[in-house]
């Protein structure tokens, strides 16, 4: 029982923590049609932002704040110097020079931080356990990135459905030659969604920080995850990825939490033990088959005219 | 004409350079560039074999890599279960993988555009999590094979400069069979699907058959570098399916030039040359490698063979 809750909790908290990562990946791919892989370059960087900043100012919320701003920028930056002109260009082209992106972020990190992971330490009044229901306690801190990562959804939510910015992006993202005739400036309005989009991944990747180690090639396998939550969600959609991302955390979570059990019942140790790690990462990506298999365009295709 | 003629001038230059390495190579003594080039043609052929369902075919798969792991652990598993003889272990890695390739794509080719990049992603990484999941084989830690495929005495794999020709006159082979493939009736059927699919189908071709035959002679071809990657780096681990793998096959492809029929060899040479190049003057060569890949995208339109061509008509 202790074991099933906090499992789902589990689940839950990095189901948040994915779609932080696949908003801004749904957003600027949705709305300037950009496939960019070097989003996952942008939640490393929040994480190191975030272990550098913080012993620093030997805070970790004040780290935690800068780290988010300093993402914001870089994003920014990187809109405006290079991914700008990737806009228009067909889909290849946009795997290539994000590609190459991650090899500059990757080689950056190295040079700047050096090989070896950083760690980011919590302090004392996020590491106490919190007693969630009688009997069971649950990590503080865990906790907090549910309830941080729920906050930015809502947000995330009433920014897009109710604000005028939101409406804009909304327009934009159904027919952008549109609105640019009405006046709009849709160039800063892009900037604005790309630098949304990097302060979300490195929101992910800051909060990420503290429970891996903050390491080179950190957002690689994530990223790939967060491909597939847009994929099953439909590309554009923030309400689908933000349902196929908590469903995607749960699977992984409760997979790799309980398959080797299951397993074992049916095949001897050793083999469930080494077939069981393989089979959990595996069937993400097996469920991501299934949907394109039979929803080819995702669960909640975005704006089908 | 002339602008032909320049890219013509540059692919036979480079073609002559690959025949007569091996000559340099004992010439000079320097063993290092052998091994080196026996690597950039076989991932040239694995370049030229994604280039066929890529650049003709317009089927953008982003899981490539998953047919070298298969050839190539086709050739090591069989070679750890005491099967030596090249005889079977090739013919194995090219049927594994034109099974594997039928499967997924009849599966992914019933998605296109981005979708379709995903879904051959997503295979490909369950490729990576099978290999990573066998045990008996290494698991993650990948697989030593200690013995070449045995050709019984036709052709000796250990030898450097016999398994460099072989290996270059695999890619000579593919790059024939592609070109054949290319001025076919399939061939030019598949061109045309890719250029406007509705308007194939309404002429009355089943678009999903054609492409998935296009999609399973790549996958073949490709398994075929995978089993001679295995033998070359006698080795043979997940991370050869990894999807910056994959990445690495796609830059290849369009660096060099995308449906062109030498591009892919072009690609692969100047990527693998400038990552050894890059990595000798320093420790940080991606960080060069990655914004002119950049570069590359923005200014250079058509890779190499695109550039050739423009620099020729000035």
């Amino acid at each position: 029982m202790l074991l099933v809750v906090e499992q789902f909790l589990n689940g839950l908290q990095f189901g948040l923590l994915l779609f932080l990562l696949a908003a801004g990946l749904t957003l600027v791919f949705g709305i300037m049609d950009l496939v960019n892989l070097a989003h996952g370059s942008l939640y490393m960087m929040g994480a190191y932002f975030a272990a550098t900043f913080a012993a620093w100012t030997g805070s970790f919320l004040l780290g935690a704040l800068m780290a988010l701003g300093a993402t914001l920028v870089l994003g920014i930056v990187l809109e405006v110097t290079a991914l700008r002109h990737l806009y228009g260009r067909d889909h290849l082209d946009h795997v290539l020079a994000t590609f190459g992106l991650i090899l500059f972020f990757n080689e950056a990190v190295r040079l700047i931080w050096g090989p070896a992971g950083l760690a980011l330490p919590l302090p004392a009044w996020l590491t106490v356990p919190v007693p969630i229901l009688p009997g069971i306690h649950y990590p503080a801190y865990r906790l907090a990135i549910i309830a941080v990562a729920l906050l930015v959804a809502l947000l995330l939510y009433l920014g897009v459905m109710r604000t005028r910015i939101g409406m804009l992006i909304r327009a934009g993202a159904s027919n952008r030659e549109m609105i640019g005739a009405l006046g709009i400036n849709i160039k800063l309005l892009y900037t604005l969604v790309f630098g949304l989009g990097a302060a979300l991944a490195g929101l992910a990747g800051l909060m990420q920080a503290p429970i891996l180690t903050v390491q080179i090639g950190m957002g690689e396998n994530i990223l790939i995850l967060a491909f597939v939550i847009i994929v099953i969600g439909g590309i554009g959609s923030i309400r689908g990825a933000f349902l196929a991302a908590i469903f995607v955390g749960m699977i992984d979570t409760l997979g790799r939490a309980f398959l080797p059990n299951l397993l074992r019942q049916v095949l001897s140790g050793a083999a469930a033990s080494t077939a069981a790690p393989a089979l959990s990462s595996m069937l993400i990506y097996l469920l991501m088959a299934i949907v394109l298999v039979v929803r080819p365009e995702g669960l909640f295709p975005a704006n089908r005219r | 004409m002339k602008g032909l003629s320049v890219s013509k001038a540059v692919t036979a230059l480079m073609l002559a350079g690959l025949v007569l390495l091996p000559l340099y190579s004992s010439l000079s003594g320097n063993i290092f560039i052998l091994t080196l080039f026996t690597r950039i043609v076989i991932l040239a052929l694995a370049a030229a074999s994604l280039n066929l369902i890529m650049g003709f075919g317009g089927m953008m798969s982003f899981g490539h890599a998953a047919y070298l792991g298969i050839g190539g652990y086709a050739v090591g598993m069989l070679a750890q279960e005491g099967v030596g003889s090249g005889f079977v272990q090739f013919p194995v890695a090219l049927a594994a993988s034109a099974i594997y390739a039928l499967v997924i794509g009849a599966l992914s080719l019933r998605t296109r555009g981005v979708y379709f990049i995903m879904i051959t992603l997503a295979f490909a990484q369950m490729a990576y999590y099978v290999a990573s999941g066998l045990a008996r084989y290494g698991g993650d830690d990948g697989l030593t094979v200690y013995k070449r495929s045995d050709f019984s005495g036709l052709i000796n794999l250990g030898n450097r400069t016999q398994f460099y020709y072989l290996c270059l006159a695999c890619l000579f082979g593919v790059i024939f069979l592609i070109w054949r493939i290319v001025n076919s009736r399939f061939g030019l059927v598949v061109q045309g699907l890719r250029s406007n699919e509705q308007r194939m189908q309404a002429i009355g071709f089943p678009a999903k058959r054609y492409q998935l035959v296009c999609f399973v002679i790549s996958g073949t071809m490709c398994g075929l570098a995978g089993a001679l990657l295995a033998n070359n780096t006698d080795f043979v681990s997940p991370a050869v399916m990894y999807w910056t793998r994959s990445g690495d096959l796609m830059v290849m492809v369009i660096l060099g030039g995308m449906g062109t029929l030498f591009g892919p060899i072009m690609g692969a040479v100047v990527f693998l040359l400038l990552e050894e190049f890059l990595s000798q003057i320093t420790e940080y060569w991606a960080l060069i490698m990655g914004p002119l890949l950049l570069l590359i995208v923005l200014f250079g339109r058509g890779g190499i063979m695109g550039m050739l061509g423009r620099a020729g008509r000035g």
